[in-house]
């Protein structure tokens, strides 16, 4: 039981996909101009990422060696497109503000690579928790991300103002994301990885 | 662990991960359509509400030139129209709804997309004052910025924005002058 | 004329990897060397300007008329995949010197957002260039936008690069070494890239 525990936090901290493995950057950079953006972006992922592992740890052991990557991949991409599909039905401005970044999770380094470490090597459950884990962990990653650029760029949080006035604007724009990036780098490495 | 290559397990193995794969999307796309496509009309026809008076019958998408455009329908007689006009702002295309009755007063316009600089040009979208000037625009006044000697205030430190925003709401009245000139002639 | 505002907006306005975050990774991963960089934007050059011409056909004459637009997604990554791998055997055979030079930058490629990016971008986006008006991209455009996208990746990649050679030199705090710093001197050059907005 301990174990399972440790598969499903390990993704928060220790191996955060983004601060500490430096996986799923772009995505990670794009769409954290504010903190909800940067929530729907992890939610997104975490659906894909839980249920592409699970498919896999179930299809692995049928798939030839040579082939698994282009299998893993088609998986992946399916799993991407019903969740298209699903948003662009039922949550139309978050799928428009999100745009191309849905469609990219197919390339997130970290879908593809949990599905390589993990869910190809375990058992359906703990492939699930992994996946929960690591979504948890980029969720939080890309929320704090958002928050950050949200207070310095526009002074408010979760689109609620606390400072008036216009806020720095250069941190909702492309160069704050990797200012912003960079400096929750160092904080993580100070404090927390340790 | 995953079971050896060889030539007729990969192919055989691949074919089938396609068509599962193809199976489960077809069969969600064919439950999704019907609701997307829902969604999507009920966008339109927010926006196209939220530019005009009530009243009278929507008709379809109707197209003259680049722009496309909606008409309200009233006892036989054209009420009010709809355009949907785009032109280039600043960091890229700007698209609007814009609300013309047929003696080219802007009765109202809306943002539907655009790529603007977050805190100048994308202001066009939230600055009271730039977007309450459009309610009632009338006709004998000049669809210019006023550093362009016409009669609208532009965004402060966004005049690109401005002009391109005007541009399109010019497009619009014009389209609509020249319709309801045919319709008079008819 | 068009085409000038194309490149030039590509290049320097809508850089790809400091304007719109596309393929952040491999830019962190393989711009340690000016030579691996170089290396780099040559392989990316060649595959996205291939691959968006193929998947801009395959979605013109195939997906589209078929009324399979949802299956774009699953398609373009297919195809890209295969490209690349496509073009090792081809290069490997043909030019073994070009091989050397790219080969290993080329597995690296089918998992580079900016690829599939630039792909899906190209289909399904307006573009506006030098204040004409907003339009879908034809071939010709296509083809040229987004080799001029792969050469605006590989300038910002050869100016990071050459950048990251110095700090390495230097004394950076502990715990700013490596990627943090990377990280931080991106956002700085993405700034006085910012200066280009506007121009076209």
């Amino acid at each position: 039981m301990n174990n399972r525990l440790q598969t499903f936090t390990r993704g928060l901290v220790k191996e955060n996909p983004t601060y500490v493995l430096l996986l799923g950057l772009c995505p990670t950079l794009a769409t954290t101009t504010s903190a909800i953006n940067g929530l729907s972006m992890g939610l997104a992922t975490l659906f894909v990422l839980v249920l592409s592992n699970m498919a896999i740890s179930a299809i692995a052991r049928f798939v030839p060696d040579k082939v698994h990557i282009p299998v893993y991949i088609v998986v992946i991409a399916t799993f991407v497109t019903v969740l298209q599909l699903l948003m662009q039905a039922y949550t139309p401005a978050i799928y428009s503000a999100l745009g191309v970044f849905i469609p990219l999770i197919v390339v997130n380094c970290i879908v593809l690579g949990r599905a390589e470490a993990f869910a190809g090597k375990n058992g359906i459950l703990d492939s699930a928790l992994d996946g929960l884990g690591v979504g948890a962990g980029f969720i939080i990653s890309l929320t704090v991300l958002g928050m950050v650029r949200e207070i310095l760029g526009t002074g408010s949080v979760f689109g609620w103002k606390f400072i008036s006035g216009d806020g720095i604007l250069a941190f909702v724009m492309a160069p704050g994301a990797f200012l912003c990036m960079g400096y929750l780098m160092v904080l993580f490495n100070k404090y927390l990885k340790k | 662990m995953a079971a050896k290559s060889n030539l007729l397990n990969m192919v055989l193995c691949l074919t089938l991960t396609c068509l599962a794969c193809s199976a489960v999307l077809g069969g969600i796309y064919a439950m999704t359509k019907e609701p997307i496509d829902q969604t999507n009309a009920k966008i339109l026809s927010d926006s196209i509400k939220a530019v005009l008076p009530e009243g009278g019958e929507l008709s379809g998408a109707k197209t003259e030139g680049d722009l496309e455009y909606y008409e309200y329908n009233a006892g036989g007689a054209v009420t009010a129209y709809a355009v949907k006009s785009t032109t280039s702002g600043f960091g890229g295309p700007l698209t609007l709804m814009v609300g013309v009755l047929p003696d080219g007063t802007v009765y109202n316009t809306s943002v539907l997309s655009h790529t603007e600089t977050p805190g100048l040009g994308a202001k066009c979208t939230t600055d009271p004052v730039f977007t309450e000037q459009w309610k009632n625009f009338g006709p004998e006044k000049i669809l210019a910025v006023k550093k362009d000697h016409g009669d609208v205030d532009a965004i402060t430190a966004s005049t690109i924005t401005s002009r391109a925003y005007t541009e399109a709401v010019k497009q619009a009245v014009d389209l609509v002058k020249s319709l309801a000139k045919e319709d008079g002639n008819e | 004329m068009e085409y000038l505002f194309i490149i030039v907006s590509a290049i320097f306005v809508n850089n790809i990897m400091l304007a719109q975050f596309l393929g952040t990774c491999p830019f962190i991963g393989v711009s340690n060397k000016l030579s691996t960089a170089t290396g780099m934007s040559m392989a990316v050059c060649f595959v996205m300007t291939l691959a968006t011409l193929v998947t801009y056909l395959l979605n013109k004459y195939l997906l589209l008329p078929l009324g399979l637009g949802f299956l774009q997604t699953i398609a373009f990554i297919l195809v890209i995949a295969a490209l690349v791998q496509m073009v090792e055997i081809v290069l490997k055979k043909v030019s073994p010197s070009l091989y050397q030079a790219l080969g290993i930058y080329l597995p690296l490629i089918t998992t580079n957002c900016a690829v599939l990016g630039v792909a899906i971008n190209v289909v399904t986006k307006q573009f506006t260039f030098g204040g004409g008006p907003s339009h879908m991209l034809n071939l010709g455009e296509a083809v040229v936008y987004s080799f001029a996208t792969a050469l605006g990746y590989g300038l910002a990649m050869v100016l990071f690069a050459g950048l990251r050679e110095h700090l390495a030199l230097n004394d950076v705090p502990k715990d700013f070494k490596g990627v943090p710093i990377a990280f931080i001197t991106i956002g700085i050059l993405a700034l006085a890239f910012m200066g280009f907005s506007g121009i076209v």
